[in-house]
């Protein structure tokens, strides 16, 4: 069979000349032709896609791997090269990646016009696709590695865009730098699996498990630790997670694209991509299972006091995230990723809508000033509901079917596996309770755009829900397209979803005869803890329809809105003792021993020449310069005297002196 | 054409600086002279790149002649894959310097073009002799330029401590060369010959009395590892960045001091080499931390640079005392990535510098908006200084740290791996603090300018450069490995790569069997 033609390195490549284009010329272009270039390129790249995937279904078989790529580092004898290679889930991701990401791409042509840098913001935007498609083409850890830390960069640079706002460059450091814990576990594993495997290639090291399918053994479960903390860093997981509340700072589209659909879960597709050490893993599975949870359940709490539109949805992604790594922790990698690309769906509308309210007040966040936005914004409020309803689990909605499938696969995974549900059923019942808060604060009651006196004033100033008009239709397209796949995107169904990744991911687990009752009551379960969600919400927010306080909650609260005082106890625990050491420790005690005593260690190896040199100490610069070179002469004189002078026995003499 | 020309690469800013001296000083006529001089000079180094015959060890394009016969020592040139690139970097540099210089030096031109152009000289003949007591002579003829030229043309004059750092440099630089001659002479006393291979052949052969090669080896050591410089030898390298001009801090540090230590101690006295290395690598690691802690404190971004630039030079380090090939790659391809990176970043300061007449971080901010390419591409430098792949810098630190970690030291490695975090920590405090927020007005008033489309060109050309390399590495590294292969004369069973990968094999069979 012929090699079948996929272009596969256009998909990265298109995206990139975008960058390049308007990058480095975009300063100088009118804004139509920013705005073309930004959108065609991902397009070109999302046909691409949408091609090899009309291909796979009619028949092309899986993988397609890229021969000849070009060769890239040479590591002794292991030879790590641009390799690609498609296969189900690269597919999938591909999908969403440049699916999404163009329609996210047009949503910012409306939400940026008036914004200075357009150009850069879309030459950023552009870099980031590039990075992306290359993180799930690679066919090696090591190019992944390039797209993993490629679009770390990418999201630097676009939550510190505004690049006046002290706070949106200090988010940015942030996120760059705890992303780099991450990296460097990431780092540990490649060497691990240089040193255990000779290959960082996939399918190599698949192949070399398969052959010894009999090894558990610490260097896999390090492995696997390595690369787990690599994705808590990614993907916003405990102990890493604490960068992606700050990165709200940036452009909301950004934090749609970024930081909600595609690069904050690249955690789960690179679990899902080396499942086969995983697997061999319980110990490394068992922490992934219980970090996701954890994280789940946490991100939840503090998402239902947070009063800032986005960091809601932050902490929302956090805990969503913590579902997917809960699916891969127990196994279901395919369930993962069908949370994974419904997630991505309702979640990029979330925050699409949110941009599509924020821009529509004129840049106010809080919700405290929002409310009664019903009426002005009838298409942001009906795609909202949607993906309100996707995201607390309803039926059908797509949320459902996804979380469905995690949850069902924890319950069915032994003991530890039904401790896990319990808590990712709790969590359920706290998303659905948060996110209801949100959509009536936003859109129901009255407008509070006055604000009431005890709400801090957000910078953004004054009335605009008077004013708050409807988004452009370029920007609600967007939402309409992805409401309808917050809707639709779960009935393709778990069985066909799983079947059609089982390939990459291993066999769904198939489950026992009598499966199919259980599930159906934990169906019915989920179901109804959602709706107990939104009952819970409208009794505090449908009547009063204000952020309440209620006295008796007063310390809880505390706790959840100063977010359980992580950052603090990170600072205080971790950065400021560093600096003190840097500071104090190196700064002053490490530099002045060690300036002194490499003084005083060269200062005795030239003993013999300490008077000659005293004598320069005074002078002027003139005579520096003359004595230095007077010093080579002397040196260069001193050298060439036993020859210029015919010297007998000068060897014999310069041995006796260093005898 | 291949016979003479390392001898043209010597003579030709040689010449220039003569050139210089003669002509009057009128306008910008020296610094015209040493840009299409040093534009020359860089050109004749591509010559050799060009003509190289890769794949092999050994020395090309070699010039031999008796100079003087007692004692003898000859006029013998050559280059290797060891030394090619760091030819060509000189040769790359040299016009980079010039245009940092072109806005800065106006008085006394004559002087310093000339000196630098000496200077550029000496570095190439410290890369190319094969004659030790040639390259002795190389080695401080390159020291004094940056002395004389930091004394004369440093920033701060007026309160003297560019004299001071230039005095600093001196002892720090000269004294541990006596040492060094001394032990040059040393080895002539007992093998009567000063060339490179013959040395070699008779360290290897064992024939020398063992405790004095001891104290030989330590000399040569301690001169390279101050010029490197090694943690704790680094007393002179935040003054002289603070205090020299940008054409001479940017070569002050790193190249000649990493391919010494390589060719003239780990290549030399492999043996004693091996003995000091579990130090050296102490050193190396404890350094990449020590320097990229005290980076992220710094409230001056001269001595940030310094820092950084410890830290970052003892990857280096690691890499060539961990005894593995991929490691020497990695640390001769750092070595030649710390130049172009350095290069571009220190004359980006300058500008800064220039325009602010200041160097205190706290006094900068929103230079992104008043010069945009400034700050892209300080931000690309700073991106390949941290290692992001795709640029030079990380495809350096991985052999390094690949190497180490699997032929030498899995603690160790890790431990070193950890700089990555900090220096991703201290180069975005920088870039936040300098390029980002509010632009500030400082005392003086002064905005800080654009860059020039000379310096656009200069710094656009080494970033291309960095992604070139980082992006095609092998281009570089297939023409070092041979040339390691063969200096050391590593067999394969030492290799660590494939050791190691066979050991894991071995470690997956055992387990498997177990079963």
């Amino acid at each position: 069979m012929n090699e079948p033609m996929l272009f596969l390195p256009l998909i990265p490549l298109l995206p990139f000349v975008g960058f390049l284009l308007n990058g480095v010329l975009g300063s100088k272009l009118p804004k139509a032709l920013v705005s073309t270039i930004a959108l065609a390129f991902p397009l070109a790249s999302f046909a691409l896609v949408a091609r090899a995937a009309w291909m796979v279904y009619s028949g092309l078989a899986l993988p397609v791997i890229e021969h000849g790529a070009p060769e890239w580092i040479v590591f002794g004898a292991v030879h790590i090269g641009f390799g690609l290679a498609l296969d189900q889930l690269t597919l999938v991701m591909l999908l969403v990646i440049t699916g999404v990401g163009f329609l996210i791409h047009l949503y910012s042509v409306g939400y940026m016009e008036h914004e200075q840098g357009y150009w850069r913001y879309f030459a950023y935007l552009n870099l980031f696709l590039f990075f992306m498609t290359v993180l799930v083409l690679a066919s090696n850890f090591l190019l992944m590695f390039v797209g993993w830390e490629g679009v770390g960069l990418a999201s630097y640079l676009l939550i510190g865009f505004y690049i006046d706002r002290r706070s949106a460059g200090d988010a940015g450091k942030k996120a760059f730098v705890v992303n780099r814990i991450g990296d460097f576990g990431f780092l540990i594993a490649m060497f691990l699996l240089l040193g255990s495997f000779g290959t960082l290639n996939f399918s190599e090291v698949a192949a070399q498990l398969a052959g010894h399918a009999a090894i558990s053994g610490g260097v896999v479960t390090l492995i696997c630790l390595c690369l787990l903390l690599g994705a808590t860093g990614k993907s916003a997981q405990i102990p890493l997670y604490i960068w992606l509340p700050d990165a709200m700072e940036g452009p909301t589209p950004v934090s749609a694209l970024i930081h909600a659909a595609t690069m904050v879960t690249a955690g789960v597709y690179m679990i899902a991509r080396a499942h086969a050490l995983f697997d061999l893993s319980p110990t490394a599975l068992l922490v992934v299972a219980i970090l996701g949870t954890a994280t789940a359940f946490f991100a939840a709490t503090v998402a239902m006091v947070q009063t800032d539109i986005k960091r809601v949805l932050a902490y929302s992604t956090i805990s969503q995230l913590g579902y997917m790594f809960l699916g891969c922790g127990v196994g279901a990698y395919s369930a993962a990723v069908f949370h994974l690309m419904t997630h991505a769906f309702f979640k990029a509308l979330l925050f699409l809508a949110a941009g599509s309210v924020i821009h529509g007040l004129g840049g106010e966040q809080d919700l405290r000033r929002m409310g009664g936005l019903r009426k002005q914004m009838p298409v942001t409020f009906w795609t909202m509901t949607a993906a309100v309803l996707a995201i607390a689990g309803f039926f059908p909605f797509a949320g459902f079917f996804s979380k469905d499938a995690i949850l069902a696969a924890a319950f069915q995974h032994g003991v530890s596996g039904k401790a896990l549900w319990t808590v990712g059923l709790t969590t359920a019942l706290l998303t659905s309770f948060y996110m209801f808060r949100l959509w009536y604060l936003t859109f129901l009651g009255e407008s509070r755009a006055d604000g009431p006196a005890d709400s801090p004033a957000n910078g953004h100033g004054s009335a605009h829900a008077g004013h708050a008009h409807e988004s452009p239709w370029i920007m609600l397209t967007p939402l309409v397209v992805l409401a309808a796949l917050s809707v639709c995107g779960g009935w393709i169904g778990m069985e066909r979803f799983g079947a059609f990744l089982a390939p990459v991911t291993g066999g769904v687990q198939a489950a026992a005869g009598d499966g199919g009752q259980i599930e159906m009551m934990l169906s019915a379960l989920a179901v109804l803890v959602a709706a107990a969600g939104w009952f819970v919400a409208h009794s505090i927010y449908g009547r009063a329809r204000n952020d309440r306080a209620n006295a008796s909650l007063a310390l809880p609260r505390r706790v959840l809105e100063r977010k359980y005082w992580v950052d603090e106890i990170y600072v205080a625990g971790i950065v400021r003792p560093l600096e003190g050491l840097a500071r104090y420790g190196l700064g002053w005690v490490g530099e002045w021993t060690l300036v002194r005593g490499s003084a005083w260690l060269l200062a005795g190896v030239a003993s013999l020449s300490g008077e000659f040199l005293r004598r320069w100490q005074s002078g002027n610069l003139r005579s520096y310069a003359a004595w230095l070179t007077a010093a080579a002469a002397i040196l260069l004189i001193f050298v060439l005297a036993g020859t210029l002078f015919g010297i007998n026995g000068f060897a014999d003499t310069i041995h006796w002196a260093v005898r | 054409m291949d016979n003479v020309i390392l001898s043209l690469i010597l003579l030709v800013p040689l010449a220039g600086a003569a050139l210089i001296l003669l002509l009057p000083e009128r306008g910008k006529l020296p610094a015209w002279i040493a840009l299409l001089d040093s534009l020359l000079t860089f050109l004749c180094t591509l010559h050799l790149p060009a003509h190289f015959a890769g794949g092999r060890g050994g020395f090309q394009f070699e010039e031999n002649v008796l100079w003087l016969s007692h004692p003898r020592i000859s006029y013998h040139l050559g280059v290797d894959g060891l030394s090619l690139w760091l030819v060509v970097l000189v040769g790359l540099l040299a016009p980079v310097g010039v245009v940092a210089s072109w806005k800065t030096i106006g008085s006394r031109s004559k002087v310093f073009y000339a000196l630098f152009l000496l200077q550029q000289t000496a570095m190439v003949g410290v890369f190319v002799s094969l004659d030790l007591m040639l390259y002795y002579g190389f080695w401080e003829l390159s020291l004094i330029p940056i002395v004389i030229l930091t004394a004369m043309f440093g920033r701060n004059l007026g309160e003297s401590s560019a004299v001071k750092a230039a005095l600093r440099f001196f002892l720090y630089t000269f004294i541990p060369s006596a040492p060094l001659l001394v032990a040059l002479l040393w080895l002539y006393a007992h093998t009567g010959s000063f060339d490179y291979t013959t040395l070699q052949a008779a360290i290897a052969s064992g024939s020398l009395p063992a405790r004095q090669l001891g104290w030989v080896s330590v000399a040569f050591l301690l001169a390279f590892a101050v010029k490197v410089p090694v943690l704790g030898l680094h007393g002179w390298l935040a003054d002289t960045f603070s205090e020299a001009p940008v054409a001479i801090a940017m070569i002050a540090a790193g190249k000649l001091g990493l391919y010494s230590l390589i060719r003239f101690h780990v290549a030399l006295f492999p043996a004693l080499a091996r003995e000091a290395a579990p130090w050296m690598i102490g050193f190396a690691v404890v350094g990449i931390l020590y320097g990229a802690l005290l980076a992220l404190v710094q409230k001056d971004f001269w001595k940030l640079l310094a820092y950084a630039t410890l830290s970052s030079l003892s990857f280096c380090t690691l890499g060539i005392y961990g005894f593995t090939i991929s490691g020497m790659n990695g640390a001769l391809l750092q070595t030649v990535n710390e130049g172009i990176i350095g290069a571009a970043l220190f004359l980006m300061f300058g500008v800064l510098f220039d325009s602010r007449r200041t160097s205190q971080l706290g006094e900068f901010g929103g230079v992104a908006q008043k010069a945009p390419r400034l700050a892209a591409l300080f931000v690309i430098a700073s991106l390949a200084l941290i290692g992001l792949p795709l640029l030079n810098g990380f495809v350096g630190e991985f052999l390094v740290l690949a190497g180490t970690f699997n032929g030498v030291s899995k603690g160790w490695a890790a431990v070193a791996a950890l700089g990555v975090i900090f220096s991703a920590a201290y180069m975005l405090r920088m870039i936040q603090m300098v390029f980002l927020g509010e632009p500030t007005a400082n005392s003086h008033g002064h905005a800080v300018r654009e860059l020039s489309w000379r310096e656009t060109v200069t710094v656009g050309g080494l970033a291309v450069l960095m992604l070139a390399i980082g992006v095609m590495p092998t281009v570089w590294t297939s023409t070092m490995e041979p040339a390691l292969q063969s200096a050391f004369k590593v067999s394969s069973a030492e290799n660590a790569v494939p050791a190691a990968a066979e050991s894991g094999a071995g470690m997956m069979h055992a387990m498997g069997e177990s079963r």
